[in-house]
């Protein structure tokens, strides 16, 4: 932001000439705003075209939408603090996305620790409103927002954040999750008449198209689309990736298929908006034997290129979210989308097989939302899970002594434990209190999986 | 082997070799190798220079290590004190301050001879012996001149050896290896801490000034094997009939022991270091065995030649300025890495709005115990304070946390058990690998699941059952021996929420219940030293 602040500041008095300093100082300040998108040079070494992203039309409104969309769940924080968002680092990340073609943003008031809308609404305001196209839910998961009250609140909250006055894409958020589903749909929306409450902001125009979000119980997918009639459902928004495509219910017996829940979708002419298309970046962070397999077909493409390709083939998606941290993602994800190539049959079928392939590897299927947090009891119950996955991954966890690479898989896993999480935040402070289980989008029985680990991870600390 | 011994020994009567160098070498090796065994918390350079400690004085007499003790005593009857410039590391780390404070052309024979303080010794030697005798560990420790170096790189040098330790660590998350790994760094007992340093300064000031006052007032091995020293076989001998009565020797003697004007060495002080040998001019003093029939010639009085020749380079020159800069900046840095550590403790609360981050934890306090925990192999609580010299070569090595230094006046110095960075591992046998004393003795890993140092207590009003009316059962399942059965909280109601009830007869004490306990400052379940321990 500041570069694009100096370049254009530079750039006026180069074509005004020397100005009085106060008035430059005036007309600089507001230059940025102004400009529709900022006029600085890309960067040098980037090839990536600004005019070339592969755009889906919304079938009620007929607008354009990018098919790539911005995630807004996990913005960088600052370098030397994670506790504060690097808001200069989000403004560059959203200028250069604008630029390229990028025009959805998906946020929530609860992401990044509820810091996500008002970051990305400082962000997106530095741009005309009709620029870009914002989602953001009603995540009232907590029982004291489940009153109209608070989620009215938290609604109006969300476009104070936003500094809006109309919400493009509005969310019910992560519906089909808690103990039961349906249980816990009907008091976060239908009893306390949130529900209606927003259908009638739709009705007002402050809401353009309203959807919802799933996760878990399938009874609440279905029980929504069966009453699409009368709830109109604008867009919905579901978890696709190769791997879900047929394994979801395998990994998990409470989720349901991605092939089911786009077909339901598509059947009834209602876009699909993806999220988790990588998984929150296991389907990057693969092994070896699967990046081999996936860099031999396309050695210049990423590893998460394949993932995106595979969401934005299918037709009735109208965007595919990624939560993008690091300028390197951002340019990364635009090389796949500017324009997407599709995947042909052959390289779905190559997909699908690939898929079959990371199922024999025994990670936990945990994507680092971090709804579970914060475990009471001080867990880092994300960072316990994400350093297992990478073992699993790198060959770290070995089964026995009798291993031959025990001594070196030991030391790997044990000193990389303590660099990803500090000790008294580890599995083995797990209390089973299970307060974590109900906010698990993909449904993982977390003191179950921390007492493994906990387990693992002593056998290799008494190293026999 | 024979031959050659006793080739060199005639080479070492004609002073034909140079001493003094040798001496340095050595006493440069010794001092490494006994530095790098407090400063090593990996514990892999013990395997190979553990003999180090286990060949200093009183360590091998609490062991009753007669080996080492009848090999320590030929040496001194035969060399005279070479235990004090060679194998004590407290005696070297004075020779560097020594050398420091002789550094310039100026100051470089600056000692003068002065009369034993045979008061001091006896006193110190007395005290010693009685509180050895009366089991008083605190005062044995802390007169232990091992034990104080111990004591001093331990709680001074190790910390700076740490941090550097922590930049490569540092660097070596970035690049992926993992060849070094974080080490905290914390003080661990605030007085033996206060101790190291007083006597770090005390010990350094006085070799700065005068030499080898320490070793020759306070130190009771020093005074002891100075009894034995005057009847050395090799001892260095004034040959008068070649003294000019310069007084370099005496001048230059860090023991004060050399009366040059009468001709005369105070045999019970001098540490043979072989520095008046190289510093006579006229080479008229050799390390010999003194016959009865050497000549008093009268001396003239020439006018010393030689006196500003070179003197021979010492190796250890360069490794003293390191050594005297490293400590400072240790305790400066400790105090730095102390606010560091409470500002991170305070830092953990943070605003929650919807989902979050991680949740703040209270560092845990140490429970008030009735009778202190000593580790495994230690035997019992009076075999620990009889033998143990406080020097902390296991508590330096300890790799959970758990040892420190005791502040308890009875035991001060010596270790302790505490669990709340980490439990007392089953696999873990360091400290009784390390003990030089015999305080802690080794013990296998079988052993050692078999030894009761402890046992747990549950605290009902600490525990979550009681504070959150959770079901929480961490203690039983970390349990290494099984000793914890879950138990309803209301008798006859199986669907009460289930408390720990822990079998004494299994329990062993290692403290994985009290570590791993979720509640905090105060664990729900701590652990209780005994006096004596048991095996289950």
């Amino acid at each position: 932001m500041k570069n694009n602040k100096d370049i254009s500041r530079r750039s006026f008095l180069k074509t005004v000439g020397a100005g009085t300093a106060a008035a430059s100082l005036v007309i600089a300040g507001c230059a940025p705003k102004k400009k529709a998108a900022p006029e600085d040079a890309p960067a040098s070494d980037s090839p990536i075209p600004t005019d070339k992203m592969t755009m889906r039309q919304n079938p009620k409104t007929g607008e354009k939408v990018s098919l790539l969309g911005y995630g807004c769940m996990r913005w960088p924080t600052l370098p030397d603090d994670d506790q504060t968002l690097d808001q200069d680092m989000i403004n560059r990340l959203v200028d250069k996305a604008l630029k390229h073609g990028v025009n959805y943003f998906d946020t929530s008031p609860a992401y990044c620790k509820g810091r996500s809308e008002e970051a990305t609404g400082i962000a997106l305001s530095r741009h005309p409103r009709d620029s870009y196209f914002i989602a953001t839910k009603l995540s009232n998961f907590a029982p004291e927002t489940w009153s109209r009250e608070a989620s009215v609140k938290m609604y109006n909250d969300s476009l104070r954040y936003l500094k809006t006055d109309h919400i493009d894409y509005l969310l019910l958020h992560g519906v089909g999750m808690g103990d039961d589903g349906m249980e816990t749909l009907h008091a976060r929306y239908l009893d306390n008449g949130v529900l209606d409450f927003l259908l009638a902001e739709r009705e007002a125009g402050r809401i353009r198209n309203l959807g919802f979000s799933y996760h878990g119980d399938v009874k609440v997918f279905d029980w929504l689309l069966e009453n699409h009639d009368k709830y109109k459902w604008d867009f919905v928004q579901i978890q696709l990736n190769y791997l879900d495509w047929k394994h979801a219910s395998e990994i998990n017996p409470r989720n349901t298929n991605a092939e089911y829940l786009y077909g339901e979708l598509e059947k009834r002419g209602i876009p699909a908006v993806i999220m988790e298309p990588l998984l929150g970046g296991r389907l990057s962070k693969v092994n070896d034997h699967v990046l081999a397999r996936l860099k031999e077909r396309e050695p210049e493409r990423s590893v998460a290129s394949w993932a995106f390709r595979f969401a934005g083939s299918h037709p009735g998606v109208l965007t595919v979210l990624s939560g993008m941290t690091y300028m390197e993602h951002l340019e990364d994800n635009l090389r796949s989308f500017c324009p997407l190539k599709p995947l042909t049959a052959e390289e779905n079928e190559f997909l699908y097989r690939t898929a079959d392939l990371m199922m024999q590897y025994p990670t936990v299927p945990c994507n680092d939302c971090k709804y579970c947090m914060p475990c009471p009891y001080g867990l880092d119950i994300p960072g316990v899970l994400m350093h297992y996955n990478k073992c699993v991954n790198e060959g770290n966890v070995p089964e026995g002594n009798q291993d031959a690479e025990w001594r070196r898989a030991r030391r790997a896993y044990l000193v990389s434990l303590d660099r990803a999480v500090a000790p008294e935040r580890q599995a083995d402070r797990c209390v089973g209190c299970r307060k974590c289980v109900e906010h698990c989008p993909q449904g993982i029985d977390i003191p179950a999986e921390m007492q493994r680990i906990s387990d693992v991870t002593e056998r290799l600390r008494q190293n026999a | 082997m024979v031959k050659r011994l006793i080739i060199l020994l005639i080479k070492v009567r004609k002073n034909l070799i140079m001493l003094r160098k040798i001496r340095i070498t050595l006493a440069l090796l010794f001092w490494a190798a006994v530095t790098l065994l407090f400063l090593d918390f990996t514990g892999t350079i013990h395997a190979w220079l553990g003999w180090t400690a286990k060949i200093q004085f009183l360590p091998a007499l609490f062991s009753l290590n007669l080996g080492v003790l009848v090999l320590l005593l030929a040496l001194t009857l035969v060399f005279g004190r070479v235990y004090c410039s060679v194998i004590c590391p407290l005696g070297v780390l004075q020779d560097m301050f020594g050398r420091l404070g002789r550094l310039g052309r100026k100051h470089r024979n600056r000692y003068s001879y002065s009369p034993a303080i045979s008061w001091l010794r006896y006193t110190m030697i007395g005290i010693f012996a009685l509180a050895a005798i009366l089991g008083i560990g605190s005062v044995v420790a802390l007169l232990a001149p091992y034990s104080s170096y111990g004591r001093i790189v331990s709680n001074l040098f190790a910390p700076v050896y740490d941090w550097i330790n922590n930049i490569f660590a540092y660097f070596a998350e970035r690049a992926e290896s993992y060849t070094f790994y974080r080490k905290e760094v914390w003080i661990r007992n605030i007085p033996t801490f206060v101790i190291a340093a007083v006597t770090f300064v005390a010990v350094a000031v006085l070799a700065w000034r005068n030499g080898r006052t320490y070793c020759n007032t306070v130190c009771p091995v020093g005074t002891f094997l100075g009894f034995l020293a005057k009847y050395s076989w090799f001892k260095p001998v004034i040959d008068t009939s070649k003294c000019v009565d310069c007084g370099l020797c005496g001048r230059r003697c860090k023991a004060a022991c050399i009366n040059s004007k009468a001709h005369e060495i105070d045999y019970s002080r001098c540490v043979a270091c072989f520095d008046c040998l190289e510093n006579c001019s006229q080479h008229a003093i050799k390390y010999i065995h003194p016959r009865k029939s050497m000549t008093m010639a009268p001396n003239d009085a020439l006018v010393v030649e030689g006196m500003k020749e070179a003197e021979p380079a010492v190796a250890g020159a360069s490794q003293n300025q390191v050594k005297e800069a490293a400590p400072d900046k240790g305790r400066r840095g400790f105090l730095t890495g102390v606010v560091a550590v409470t500002a991170a403790a305070t830092l953990g609360a943070q605003e929650k709005k919807v989902d979050g981050g991680l949740a703040a934890i209270v560092d845990k306090k140490v429970p008030r115990r009735k009778t202190p925990i000593v580790p495994p192999g230690a035997l019992s609580l009076d075999n620990l304070r009889d033998r143990c010299t406080g020097c902390q070569l296991c508590v330096s090595v300890c790799p959970n946390g758990v040892l420190r230094p005791s502040s308890d006046p009875e035991h001060l110095m010596q270790p302790e058990c505490s669990y709340e960075r980490g439990h007392c591992r089953p696999e873990c046998t360091k400290c009784s690998e390390v003990c030089p004393a015999g305080a802690i003795r080794e013990i296998s890993r079988e052993e050692k699941s078999s030894v009761k140092i402890g046992r747990a207590v549950w605290v009902k009003e600490n525990c979550l059952v009681t504070t959150d009316g959770v079901e929480c059962g961490n203690c039983a399942r970390h349990c290494p021996s099984g000793a914890i059965l879950m138990v309803p909280s209301v008798p006859g109601d199986e669907n009460s929420p289930k408390i720990p009830a822990v079998n004494d007869e299994r329990c062993i004490g290692c403290g994985a219940c009290e570590h791993l306990c979720p509640a905090r400052p105060f664990s729900a379940i701590y652990v209780e030293g005994i006096e004596r321990h048991k095996t289950i």
